[in-house]
Parts: C-alpha cells; sequence; structure tokens
C-alpha cells in the first residue's frame, strides 16, 4: 500500500496512505510485547548520533562564552568572557544584515526551486516512456554532480573569457556582456550561485513529485473527466490534494538545505565581493576559521541554528502533528 | 484518455529543452576535458570535442598524486554509507515496526540532527578531534560522515520498511523460519530497493563534504577528493581543460552510480505504486 519513493518526501504520503493500522488485537500482541527490543535497536543510532553531535553542539555552546583565538586554541587555554561574543555579533551591523540577505536568499531560491521542480513533475508524468527517461537522466545526472566539481563547471560557463554564458548573451544581442565578469557584483555572483542551486535542486524535487502522480489511481482521472472537468479543474480537485504532502515535506528539506548551503557558496566566489554573498553558514565559517575568532564563530554558528530552528519551527510542528496522529 | 497533437507536442518539446538545460553543465565539462586547447581558447565555442586529447586528464592524474585522494575518498564514503545503512536498518525497524514510549521523540530527533549545519560547527568538531588526538586520521571522518548522513537515512528507510507487508514476515516464520532468517531471506530482498534509493543520499553527501575535512585534515595523506579538485583550481586557475578534467574524474564514480541505481529505484518506484 505505502508508496516506495527514493526520498524522505515519501513521509508524508506514505503515512497517509499506509494500510490502516491492523485491529487493536493482533496489534498489540506483535507491537506491544516487544520490550526493550525497539530501545535496543535504536541504540546504536541514538549512541553514536549523541557522541558525534550532540557534543560538537554543546561544545560549540560552551566555545561561544570564551575569548579563543589562535592563541588560547594552540595553548588550550580557556577564558571565559561571559556573553562578550553574542555582544559583539548581535552588536555590530554585518549579522543582522547577513541574516536578512539569508533569509531572502532562501525564500528566493526554495521558490524557484519549488516552482519549477513541480512543474517538470507535473510534466514527466504527462510524458511517454520514452521522452520521460530522456529527461529523467538528464535531471538525474543534474542531481549527482558533486557540488565542488558543478562550482568549477559553473566557473567555467560563466567566465569572463570564453565562457559559453556570455557568447550566447553576447550572440542574442546584448553585447556589452561579451566579457562580463559575473564575480565582480554582489548581484550577478547571487544569480549565479542561483542558477547552479536551481539547476541541482529541481531534480530531487521533480523525481519525487513524479513518484507521487503515480501514485493517484487513474479511476480518480476517469472520474473526475466524466464529471466533466477540465484540466485545471482535474488538476486541483484531484492531483493537488494527493502532492500537497509532498510538497509541504519538500519544501521543508529544500529550506533546510538552501539554508545550509555552504560550499555552493563559499566555492563560487569565497563569499565576495567584499564579502556581500556571504550567507549565515558560510559568514560564522569566514568569521571562526577564516579570520580565527573562533569564539566568535561558535556565537555565530548558535545564532545561525536558532534562526534555522525558528525559519523550520512551524513545519516541525506540523509534521509532529502529523506523526501523532499516525501512532 | 484522449490527446490532441497539439497536447503532445507541447509537453514533448518542453522536455526537450529541459533536457538540453539540465545535461548542459555536465556535457560541457566532459567536452571541455577532451578538447584540445585553442578549442578551448576560441572566440566561437567548439561544441564537440572533434579533436579529442587526453593531454588535460594526463595534466590531472599527474597532479599532487590523484589517486591517494581518490582511495581516501572512496574508503570514507563506502564505510560511512555502509556503516549508517546498518545501523539506520536497526533504528527504521525500530520506529516503522513497533509501538514504544518515547517513538515521536526519536523521530523528531533525527529530524532535528538532519537540520545541523556542519559547516558552522567545525570548530568544535576540530578541537574534539585534536583532543582525541585524531587530526589527520581517516576514521574521525568515517565517524562524521556516518553520523551526518545518517538522520536522513532513517527517515527515509523508515519509509521502506514500512512498506514491506508484515503479513510476509509472520508467513515465513509460522513455515519455521527463525526471526532472523525471515529477515533474510523475505525482507531483505524487498528492502533492497529501498536500501540503494536511500544510499544515494549518503554518497552525495559524503562524496561532496568539503568543510569539515578542510578544517580537521591539514595533511594531504588524510584528504578527499573536494578538497583535491579545489586545490587543483587554484594551482591551474585558467586552465579549463585540465580543471574540466578533473572535475570530470571527480564526478565520474558518482554520476555512473546514480545512472545505474537510477533503474533500480525506478524499478522500486512503480512497483510500489502498482501495489497502491
Amino acid at each position: 500500500m505505502t508508496v516506495q519513493t527514493p526520498g524522505p518526501a515519501a513521509e508524508k504520503v506514505a503515512g497517509r496512505t499506509r494500510t490502516p493500522s491492523p485491529p487493536p488485537g493482533r496489534h498489540r500482541k506483535s507491537q506491544v510485547s516487544a520490550g526493550a527490543l525497539p530501545y535496543l535497536l535504536l541504540l546504536p543510532a541514538l549512541a553514536i548520533t549523541a557522541i558525534l553531535l550532540g557534543w560538537p553542539l554543546v561544545k560549540n555552546v560552551i566555545l561561544s562564552f570564551q575569548q579563543l583565538g589562535m592563541k588560547e586554541l594552540i595553548q588550550h587555554l580557556t577564558v571565559w568572557n561571559g556573553v562578550d561574543n553574542y555582544t559583539d555579533v548581535l552588536g555590530g551591523e554585518d549579522f543582522w544584515r547577513v541574516t536578512l540577505r539569508t533569509m531572502i536568499f532562501t525564500a528566493v531560491n526554495v521558490a524557484l526551486i519549488m516552482l519549477f521542480g513541480t512543474l517538470i513533475g507535473l510534466l514527466l508524468a504527462r510524458l511517454g516512456r520514452k521522452m520521460r527517461l530522456t529527461l529523467l537522466m538528464a535531471l538525474v545526472l543534474a542531481w549527482a554532480m558533486p557540488i565542488i566539481a558543478a562550482t568549477t563547471v559553473y566557473q567555467w560557463l560563466f567566465a569572463e573569457r570564453y565562457g559559453v554564458v556570455n557568447w550566447v548573451l553576447d550572440k542574442l544581442g546584448w553585447h556589452s556582456m561579451a566579457d562580463y565578469s559575473w564575480t565582480s557584483s554582489q548581484f550577478s555572483t547571487f544569480f549565479v550561485i542561483t542558477v547552479m542551486l536551481v539547476w541541482t535542486s529541481i531534480p530531487f524535487v521533480a523525481i519525487n513529485l513524479y513518484a507521487a502522480t503515480t501514485t493517484i489511481a487513474k479511476e480518480l482521472y476517469e472520474a473526475a473527466s466524466l464529471d466533466g472537468a477540465g484540466g485545471w479543474r482535474t488538476f486541483s480537485s484531484v492531483t493537488l490534494p494527493f502532492i500537497k504532502p509532498f510538497l509541504f515535506v519538500t519544501t521543508f528539506l529544500e529550506i533546510i538545505w538552501i539554508f545550509k548551503a555552504f560550499p555552493h557558496v563559499y566555492a563560487i566566489n569565497g563569499g565576495g565581493p567584499d564579502r556581500l554573498t556571504e550567507t549565515l553558514p558560510v559568514y560564522a565559517f569566514v568569521e571562526g576559521v577564516g579570520n580565527q575568532h573562533y569564539g566568535m564563530g561558535a556565537a555565530i554558528s548558535v545564532l545561525t541554528i536558532l534562526v534555522l530552528l525558528g525559519m523550520t519551527s512551524y513545519y516541525i510542528r506540523m509534521v509532529l502533528k502529523q506523526e501523532r496522529e499516525d501512532s | 484518455m484522449k490527446r490532441s497533437l497539439f497536447g503532445r507536442f507541447w509537453p514533448n518539446a518542453t522536455a526537450l529543452v529541459l533536457f538540453a538545460l539540465f545535461l548542459f553543465p555536465v556535457y560541457w565539462m566532459f567536452a571541455t576535458s577532451f578538447k584540445p586547447r585553442g578549442d578551448i581558447l576560441s572566440d566561437d565555442p567548439v561544441w564537440f570535442p572533434v579533436d579529442p586529447t587526453f593531454e588535460h586528464y594526463r595534466t590531472a592524474f599527474d597532479a599532487d598524486n590523484f589517486w591517494n585522494f581518490w582511495q581516501n575518498s572512496l574508503t570514507v564514503t563506502l564505510l560511512a554509507v555502509g556503516c549508517s545503512l546498518l545501523i539506520a536498518l536497526f533504528a527504521s525497524f525500530a520506529i516503522a515496526r513497533m509501538r514504544f514510549r518515547g517513538r515521536t521523540g526519536v523521530i523528531l530527533l533525527f529530524m532535528f540532527a538532519q537540520m545541523a549545519p556542519w559547516e558552522v560547527m567545525v570548530i568544535s568538531v576540530y578541537m574534539l578531534v585534536r583532543d582525541a588526538d585524531m587530526l589527520n586520521s581517516l576514521v574521525p571522518l568515517t565517524l562524521f560522515y556516518t553520523v551526518m548522513v545518517l538522520p536522513l537515512t532513517i527517515l527515509t528507510l523508515r519509509t521502506y520498511v514500512a512498506a514491506v507487508p508484515k503479513d510476509l514476515e509472520e508467513a515465513a516464520m509460522v513455515d519455521g523460519a527463525t526471526r532472523t532468517q525471515a529477515f533474510r531471506k523475505v525482507i531483505f530482498p524487498l528492502l533492497a530497493p529501498g536500501l540503494m534509493a536511500t544510499s544515494l543520499f549518503g554518497f552525495i553527501t559524503a562524496w561532496n563534504e568539503f568543510a569539515l575535512v578542510l578544517v580537521v585534515n591539514k595533511e594531504a595523506e588524510a584528504q578527499t577528493l573536494p578538497l583535491w579538485l579545489s586545490q587543483f583550481q587554484t594551482n591551474f586557475g585558467d586552465d579549463w581543460g585540465a580543471t574540466m578534467a578533473a572535475a570530470s574524474l571527480f564526478s565520474l564514480p558518482i554520476l555512473l552510480l546514480f545512472l545505474y541505481l537510477q533503474r533500480k529505484v525506478t524499478a522500486g518506484l512503480t512497483a510500489g505504486a502498482v501495489k497502491g
């Protein structure tokens, strides 16, 4: 009964379409008698996550209250400085500017990815088998492309001299673009990063969405056309309700992924020009590791995590509600 | 459903344009890597490597013992994906098949873990690895990558586990199979496409990881391919042929893996769809 898709986007629908729970009697027999078993099965996952993720997180919070530079790091010194790092970060203009920039960056990218990803997913469902496999192949390759390889390829595509993009723009009559340096301004650098991110992120959304549409029973469409529903009506009353949970979970994942995107932004132009394309993760990295203000970097990273939690809290609440209903 | 010629033309035309758009960067990488210098630096792009050369690949192979980085990347990625699949398999069985106190909490925990922005925590990771005296080693790298891909692996795998009919397992056990046998003979083959699909996420994440290895492993002997490529690009800068050859070498394994697995995954998909 459950949909199999290569992605966590399946969760939502899987939750919905899962076979209704077996009658309580049978249920109890096989599930409550499990006793300590579930905890034992979960132990390795919980232990390794607690040690290797939980510990660095706690350590990060501790470091954010310390004066930690190169000297302290090498000599293993612990110098507490209270909330100085936080007052420095929150008192300056940089953090707020970067936060706002990161939010706009995330919103624009996620909107583009979800819009085009959904449209391409629906297109995949409409195509014939051969054409679909052809398009799927290109999507899968774009999806699989390693980030650092993608950034070098995009630097080459958008290269000032001999880059294909500038050549095309020039041929199309936009002659001032012939030797345009895409990394020279904030907007154009973000443009390149966005094109690359959208290119590499769409396949996940499109393929998952297509997988979702294959689970819609044909009878529903037949019934809709018998009722005289047109294309849009069929979409909004048959397709949309079905793919809504997918869109929900995928949007959630994309927000996290785009917000966290580090190598994409960092490798294209190092956060430049003039640090104008630093998003929060890059800002934390450049301040902390790059400028060797490790304590400050830790404070920024704590704040970054809080911003991310804030942005996704609505989704987490919704998913939590869904889980409660399921169990 | 009947469709007019018009209705069939536009989807196909759009699909072709999209095909070209999505494939072009990948194609351009490979094409450039085979083109002689003169064809790369030409005022009008040379669309096909009409006069292929292996010169750029030679440059790439000769640079900074490529094979060592390659071996490191492969080792760390395979081990991390393998470990996380194994650990996730146990965990997703518990989550998908059993009711227990704290189940929602566990799911929530892995959702949070999946959100962890590792790049901003590199300083504390560095200090932990240093204090354990394990800098410049593949062991901590493997462990951290395992934890990095674990949450999403669990969250994805549990939907596949939930999809395997419970009756099958019970039927096998009624037929005298032990729980382990039932798992190995009945459940595992059914889960295989799910495991493959899930492993793809792990492969991308581990193969791509950049910030952690950059900070934790300063010695070239313990570094991985993303650093090699980034270093290569710094050294060769405008030699786009060599850079594209290096990028091709870095991407090829994962591109092939995806193409190969995609068919299996799609087969799993349709099977699921038929059942639905």
